[in-house]
Parts: structure tokens; sequence; C-alpha cells
């Protein structure tokens, strides 16, 4: 039985926009000369590579289904109504591939390649006797990256984070897409009062401190729905769908907070494009407004979108971090790197120190944002060198 | 120049009271009273009758914009928006609805240690961004300025609750050099700010010497710095002289519009540090969801957004000739 997020949807997007980049840029035309340079660039290749990696595991991570539940004769088990009953826990294909890594767990701490414990219990000993010392675990050495307080593997819930990440800093540039062109082309071209109006908005919207914006939406929306976790039914609309994500939410919010950046580069790259002689062209032709803004206006403003894309990418994901350790972040149950850091951010002062949880989130998080910055800037570089001053 | 002050000011008006607004229908309408009191009275068990009288002691009690049953302007002063929105405007900011304290006044003392902290990482970030952009931009081109790069991308990619958790660890727990966090009055208390100040200044000095870099090199490629070349000034003359006073106009408009912000401190550092500012005040709000003091904070931050683009634009007319009072 499939199960489909709202956030899932993002990360479809998103490898269904680059899988268009990829094919689009074969033709001539600009995006060709965007790849040439980015193949010039050998630095950006390399990230390329680091960023499509976290990007199918956070593909992996977004196609999930559920079991049937296996009764006790062998055959899945079934409802009252004749109904297949399926398991609460849907689990995507990162897990079920990975699904030794997920069950391998111990009772708690324990080190990178660990055989033993982390703390010394009291055991039985060969001759009877109470002895304490570190008991051995159950799967020693299999542990790469150790296990946290409750014994799960490190590695494995560094891995889950990837996906929370890829939405977090893809999806809101996503979700804000449609608007702050929408806005931005409208009141760049039409000017006026429309131009007044929406000028308004987005410095009323932006004049408010952003985490605090994000933290009142969060406190008002954030805690209803599904938060992460099992699936129940009351959650799922249309057979699959599992709407009210809250990690969704978040994406939009943070959405909210830095749509007004691109829809102000929008709005001024209208107003310069509005006076060039194609489109004064077309107007004397008497071709509509709205053809224009659809043939000309648009797509000499997607180039802007992209770099804003990829130069949001980074921040978003550090935001992630700090907004679930201020807890308002996505839910509990959700794998993230901001709640890796902060259920851990109290191990370093316990003895011995526990630093394996802190420095693999860190070090997940730092293996994406890295690449995303340089590979943003060598976007933005190929796109339109102008913009790296501002 | 005193009418472009005022005109300036008189053009954050609708703003001001844009956000007002939008705070109002985010506070009172998405949010009603109701699921406040539930929230704050625990969410189950609650009779209505105990929501009413939360409500009435707290002044919820009311319609958000609009009291149809009362006479006169009793029907736009009676209402939930002009008692507890509006006063905002003049920074009244009420009691909070949890343990209902005095806002105002809570806002009044917790300022000061928001501001000794934020005010000398302010002011050392700056200067040291500054300086080291410099030097990348004097040595341009060469291995140091490429290296210089490549640490300021790797340091901007490190998440700032690494510098702080990793910072604490190192400086104050293994070395012992400062107390991990608290807080103390007077001279005492530069013993706690010293730690707090290294790392923000730290955390943040990847993205800082980054940008000036970018504004300094910028302001070099110009043509009156290759004609003062061209006299035959000296390089450090031509920077320093020349490029470094037109390039502050960018790092103005980057300075000048924090400078309010640095009374309302930081919501990570303070909490991480046990510094009783106001960062820490909104995070313990968030956290009981006291929605009085999130709404007072939102808004406050608001205002000193709007003064902080009202004193750049003040100061761009100062230092660049070439902006006019129109």
């Amino acid at each position: 039985m499939p199960v489909i997020l709202a956030t899932d949807l993002i990360i479809f997007f998103l490898v269904g926009a680059i899988l268009y980049f990829v094919i689009a840029s074969r033709k001539e035309g600009t995006l060709k000369s965007v790849r040439r340079e980015l193949g010039k660039n050998r630095l950006a290749f390399a990230c390329m590579v680091f960023l499509a990696f976290y990007v199918s595991v956070a593909l992996l991570d977004s196609v999930r289904y559920r079991d049937a539940v296996i009764g006790d004769d062998g055959a899945s088990a079934i409802s009252e109504d004749g109904g297949v009953i399926y398991s609460p826990e849907a689990l995507s294909l990162l897990d079920r591939m990975l699904s030794g890594m997920r069950t391998r767990t111990e009772k708690t701490y324990s080190a990178p390649f660990a055989t033993h414990s982390y703390a010394k219990e009291s055991m039985e000993g060969p001759d009877g006797g109470i002895v304490r010392d570190y008991p051995p675990l159950k799967y020693p050495g299999k542990h790469w990256l150790g296990t946290d307080r409750v014994g799960n593997d490190v590695l494995f819930t560094a891995l889950k984070g990837i996906r929370t990440g890829v939405v977090i800093g893809a999806g809101t540039t996503i979700v804000i897409i449609p608007f702050a062109i929408f806005f931005g082309v409208v009141a760049g071209f039409y000017g006026g009062f429309i131009d007044d109006a929406v000028q308004y908005v987005y410095t009323t919207l932006s004049s408010i401190p952003g985490v605090l914006l994000i933290v009142a939406f969060m406190l008002l929306f954030g805690s209803s729905g599904y938060q992460g976790g099992l699936v129940s039914e009351g959650h799922i609309i249309w057979r699959a769908f599992v709407l009210n994500d809250r990690l969704f939410w978040l994406c939009v919010i943070l959405g909210i907070t830095s749509w007004t950046d691109l829809c102000r580069l929008i709005r001024g790259e209208t107003l310069k494009l509005r006076e060039l002689e194609y489109v004064q062209a077309s107007r004397a032709f008497g071709i509509g407004r709205l053809s224009i803004i659809y043939r000309h206006i648009v797509p000499n403003v997607m180039h802007l979108v992209l770099i804003t894309f990829v130069l949001q990418f980074s921040g978003l994901v550090l935001a992630e971090a700090i907004l679930s350790y201020i807890g308002i972040g996505v839910g509990p149950e959700m794998g993230s790197w901001g709640n890796m850091i902060n259920t851990a951010r109290l191990e370093l002062s316990r003895e011995p120190v526990v630093w394996w949880n802190l420095l693999a989130a860190f070090a997940a998080m730092f293996a994406l944002v890295l690449p995303a910055n340089i590979f943003g800037d060598a976007v933005r570089d190929a796109l339109d060198p102008r913009l790296r001053y501002r | 120049m005193l009418t472009y002050i005022i005109r300036r000011i008189l053009y954050a008006i609708p703003i001001v009271i844009g956000v007002n607004l939008l705070t109002a229908v985010l506070f009172f309408y998405v949010n009603t009273p109701d699921d406040m009191a539930r929230k704050i009275l625990g969410e189950k068990n609650v009779t209505t009758a105990q929501v009413e009288n939360w409500k009435r002691d707290h002044g919820y009690n009311l319609p958000v914009f609009f009291n149809g049953p009362e006479e006169g302007t009793a029907k736009l002063t009676e209402t939930i928006f002009f008692k507890k929105s509006l006063p905002l405007l003049w920074f009244d900011f009420g009691r909070s609805d949890r343990n209902n304290i005095d806002i105002g006044g809570e806002i009044k003392t917790r300022m000061w240690p928001s501001l000794a902290i934020s005010l000398p990482m302010f002011t050392f970030g700056l200067v040291l961004d500054l300086f080291l952009a410099m030097m990348l931009a004097y040595y341009r081109g060469t291995y140091l300025d490429l290296w210089g790069v490549v640490l300021a991308v790797v340091m901007m990619s490190v998440s700032t609750l690494f510098y702080i958790i990793g910072g604490q660890f190192l400086l104050g727990k293994v070395l012992k050099l400062f107390p991990i966090s608290g807080f103390d009055t007077g001279m005492d208390s530069v013993k706690f700010l010293v730690l707090p100040v290294v790392i923000g200044v730290l955390s943040s000095l990847g993205v800082g010497v980054r940008f000036y870099r970018t504004v300094f090199l910028e302001e070099i490629n110009k043509d009156y710095v290759r004609t003062a070349r061209a006299k035959g000034l000296s390089e450090g003359a031509v920077l320093f002289k020349h490029a470094l006073k037109n390039a502050m106009i960018p790092v103005l408009t980057n300075v000048v519009v924090s400078i309010p912000f640095l009374f309302y401190g930081s919501l990570i550092m303070e909490r991480f540090f046990a510094i009783p500012g106001l960062g820490n005040f909104t995070i313990d709000a968030i956290q009981a969801q006291d929605f009085a003091i999130v709404r007072s904070m939102v808004y406050l931050g608001s205002i000193l957004y709007i003064v902080g683009l009202i004193l750049t634009d003040i100061s761009y007319t100062l230092v660049d000739p070439r902006v006019r009072f129109e």
C-alpha cells in the first residue's frame, strides 16, 4: 500500500526538474552554455556528484509503502469488513535497503566500531558471581558511527536526515516560485497601483524578523496533523496521500519569510525587460499583455529563480537545524540533523564523552552544505555574474 | 534634509500598521483566544466555563475587530485589536498570558544583557571582517586570497550550532579558559561574555569576509581606481584612500540596518550561554506558548528593522552625494 507524503511531492518535483534540466541542456541555448560552463569547472562538477548522491538518497527515502499485516496463519490479516490490514509503519525503499542497520539496535550508547557497550553493567560472570564490566554488544563492530542513547545506529539516523535536509532546502524555494514569479512579474510589468500594492506587501512581510515569523506560524499551525512517524488511518486521504506533514508546513512558512528576495529580484528584472526592444516590438505588433508576459518576460526571469534556488539551499538546510533546536522545526518523530543535535546537545558533558552523535550530524550537514555553496556559486557565475555583488 | 527624514518616517507608518494588523490577524483570528486559553490551561479536561473565566481575566473576551452590540465609537474600541494590538504602537506591551508579568518592564531590564553580548560581538566582528576582507582584496589573485576564500566558504558551511557546541566544549570544558555559560552584572560579566563573543564572531566570519571581499573587489575594478593607479599612486594609497571610501557605501547598508537589532540579542547564543536577554525571553515564551510575549517580540523586532531601514536611508544621504532627497 503506497503512502505519499506532501513532502514526497517536493522531492519528486526536484528530481523531475533536475532531469528536465539535464535533457533540455542537450539542446542549444542558455542551458547548454551553462552546462558547458559547469563542465569546465571541475570543482563544481565534483560538488554536483555529491549533491546527486544526496538527492538520490532523498528519493529512495521518499518512495514508501506499507506492508500488509501478516496474521498467525501466514496469510495477510483481513479486517472485519473484508479489507486487508496494513501496518501503520510506512517503510521507504531506503529503510528496506538498509533494514540491517535499521533493526540492529543496541541497548544504549556504543562508540563507533565498538565491540562492547559504553557503560559498565552488573552481569552474571561465568562462575555465577556478579561482576561489573562492559557488556558485549549484540552486533559488535557493525555500527560504523556508533549508536545513540536508545541504541539506534547513528549512521542510519544520519542518512535518514538527508531527506529532511533536501526537502527543506529545495521545498521552500519550490513552494514560493509560483508566488514570487506571479507577483514579481505583475508588479514589474503593470507598474502603478499594482506595483505599489505588491511592494507594500513584501516590505511589510520582510520587516518582520524571519525567525519570529516562522516561530509564530509554527506555534499556530505546526502542532496539528501528521508529525512524522507512524501513519494512522485518520491522516490518509484519497487512500494514499498524507497532506498535513509538519515538514511541509515548515517549507511553506520558510517560503513565506523568504519569497520577498526573489520577488524583488524578479520585479527589478521585469522592469528592465519591459523596456527592451523585443518587448516593445511585440507590443507594437499588437500582441496581448498576457502572451508577452508568458513568452518574453517569464522565460527571461527564470535564471533568477534558478540562482535563488541554488543559493538559498544551503542556508535553509542550516536553518532547519536551528529551528529544530528551538523546538519548532520538523516533528520529533522525523529523522533530521536538527533533531539529532537537539537530543545529543548534552552528550559532550557526559563522562566519557559521547561525541559521535553530534559529529555525525554536523558532518552530514557539512557534506551537504559545502557542495551546495560551491555549486550555487558556480551556477550563479555561469548564469549571471552580475548578481555576485548583490 | 529634515523634510526627507520626515517623509521617510511617514512612509514607514503604513508598514508599521501593516505589521500590527498582520500580527493581530495571526494571533487573534487564526489562533483564537479560545485556543490560547486551552493551551495555557492544559489541553485536556478544560471546561468552557474555565476558558471563559481565563478570557475575562486576561481581557480576551471581546470580538477581534468589531463589536456590534456596543454604541458609537465603542464598536471599535471595545475590541481585542484596540485593547491589545493597537497599544503596541506606543510601546504598551501589556501583560503576559501565563505569569501576568509586565512585558514592557521585562523588555527594559532584559535588553541590557542582550546589548552586553551583541554590541561587542557586532563591533569586533565587523572590524575583523573588514580587516580580513581588505587583506584578501589587497592580495587578490595570490594563494593567500585563494585559500582565504576557500576557508571562508568552508567556515560558512558549518552550522552555527557546531561553533557554539564545539566552542563551549573546547574552550570551556577542555581548556577551561572561560566559564561555559552564565551571566553576572557589572565587571564580573566580562568573563562570561568572552566565550559567546568569540564564538559569535567566528561563526559569522566566513559570510562576512566573503561578502566584504566581493564588495572591495568590485570597487577595485572600477575606472576611477585605474585612473588613480595610472597617475602613479601607490597601491596602498589607491586602496585605502580612493577605493575604501566608496566601498563603505554597500558596507553601510549591511551594517546600519542591523544596529537597532543589537537590542534584540540573539535567540540561539543567549540560550546556549544562559544570558538573561531578550532572545532567551523569547525562547522561553515560545516553549511556554505565551502568545502575548511572542506577539510583542514579533512586533518589536519589526519596528527595530524599520528603524534600521530608515537609518540606512539617512546614512546614505550623508555619505553618498549622488543620492538626492527625492
